[in-house]
């Protein structure tokens, strides 16, 4: 395919231009998290010519996904999303040299991963990795492009930009899980990320070529109910700007979606009388099962619906996760409106002596 | 006095501003900096106190606790938020 052209919508624009397109072209971006946010992130960094995009997420595309996470589609539920957004994003633009990291960012890791790029977008959805990309983005001497959503409001800045402040010179305290919702357990309206990432794409873009004027110093307030923009002006706290080593710890806490329950979660409810079905083999349900629970193979399951009252919640579980999953996803086709929960690490999770029948 | 409230401090108070008649206060315990504006706040809605991190604008620019208000700057409660 001809190069020739490819670009000319932006590299006519007299401020960008040619230099900007060499600039771009130039460029390591890692966007963290390939969700509402980060899609319009990579994807309009993809198109318009970065040189190298780094990718970091570890989620399966669920169902729920959809309604924001629009590169994604009804056939990719239960594919990793780092896997099918690269597919895209080559389609799109077969020139970018890729860099995916299929896993989440940790305390751990993101020294190492951060290290080669130029920008970091953060584009997750808690508190701890969050911290955790300032606290490596100040180690390293890197700005990253931050946005976050609260229900039909976004927050966009740049932080750590050259002298400019950090995320902790606004919020100095990372924020326990209880006090401020997490995990995207807020609900977001779907066309939301997609205004805030396209924002944060934007600040990237001026960021690598020294257009404009970049969101340092400022957050940007967006309220989507009223079309209302605030814009708060805020300085560098040299305490936070020479941070040398990371946290000992960032809380993580792990974000189940809100079709999922862990072991313990489930084991709380026992009391409730949950309606509970392991979609294992017999002999499997047979030798390690929850006597509460009602064993339905998963072959058999769409035979069977009738057993299952839709009226009520209902709980699968199987070994490790995975026919759970699958039973999730036939029982969602049939029953759309059933509030359906997959038991996160299944029975592999449950000691033997705890709980067979 | 006017104050403009963002992220879970909307659905703690339960609207998208909060506007203190100059009446609610009596003649010497109106707040006159940030940080008393914030125990007054923490005091109407406790929830408020569980935040870690509530940052406040005064006029559109980051105001530490010292920082002296009066009735006619526009307050801003901007709590951290986290979706994506």
């Amino acid at each position: 395919m001809s190069e020739d052209g490819r670009f000319i919508r932006q590299t006519s624009l007299s401020q960008f231009g040619a230099e900007g397109q060499r600039k771009l072209a130039h460029g390591r971006v890692l966007v963290v998290g390939l969700g509402g946010l980060g899609l319009p992130v990579a994807s309009y960094l993809n198109a318009m010519g970065l040189g190298t995009l780094g990718l970091v997420e570890q989620d399966l595309v669920e169902l729920h996904n959809l309604q924001r996470q629009v590169l994604y589609t009804e056939k990719d539920i239960g594919k990793p999303k780092i896997e099918v957004a690269l597919e895209r994003l080559k389609a799109q633009n077969n020139q970018t040299d890729f860099i995916v990291f299929d896993r989440f960012l940790t305390k751990d890791n993101a020294i190492e991963i951060i290290r080669d790029f130029d920008i970091v977008v953060d584009a997750t959805d808690n508190f701890p990795t969050r911290y955790l990309i300032n606290d490596t983005c100040v180690i390293l001497g890197k700005p990253f492009v931050y946005g976050a959503l609260h229900g039909f409001e976004g927050h966009v800045s740049v932080f750590n930009h050259a002298h400019g402040p950090t995320y902790r010179c606004l919020f100095p305290t990372q924020p326990d899980s209880e006090s401020i919702p997490n995990c995207d357990a807020h609900g977001v309206l779907g066309v939301l990320p997609g205004i805030i990432g396209t924002l944060q794409a934007l600040e990237t873009v001026k960021l690598l070529t020294g257009i404009g004027e970049v969101l340092s110093g400022r957050l940007l307030l967006y309220d989507g109910l009223t079309q209302a923009t605030n814009s708060i002006s805020f300085k560098a706290d040299p305490k936070n700007k020479n941070q040398t080593k990371l946290k000992p710890s960032y809380n993580f806490v792990s974000c189940p979606s809100k079709d999922t329950i862990t072991i313990n979660e489930l084991m709380s409810l026992l009391k409730t009388k949950p309606q509970i079905i392991d979609v294992r083999t017999e002999a499997e349900y047979q030798s390690h099962g929850l006597k509460e629970a009602l064993n339905i193979p998963l072959q058999q399951l769409h035979d069977e619906l009738k057993v299952i009252d839709f009226a009520k919640p209902v709980y699968l579980i199987c070994q490790s996760g995975q026919r759970a999953k699958m039973a999730y996803q036939e029982l969602k086709k049939t029953q759309p409106k059933a509030v359906l929960y997959t038991v996160l690490g299944g029975m592999a999770n449950i000691p033997l002596h705890a709980s067979t029948n | 006095m006017n104050i403009l409230l963002f992220g879970v401090t909307k659905d703690i108070i339960g609207s998208p501003s909060l506007s203190i008649p100059s009446t609610a206060f009596s003649r010497n315990d109106a707040p006159k900096t940030v940080g008393e504006l914030r125990e007054f706040l923490e005091k109407a809605y406790p929830e408020l106190q569980n935040l870690a991190s509530l940052a406040v604008a005064v006029n559109n620019s980051y105001a530490e606790d010292e920082k002296e208000i009066n009735s006619f700057d526009e307050i801003a409660l901007i709590p951290p938020v986290s979706g994506g």
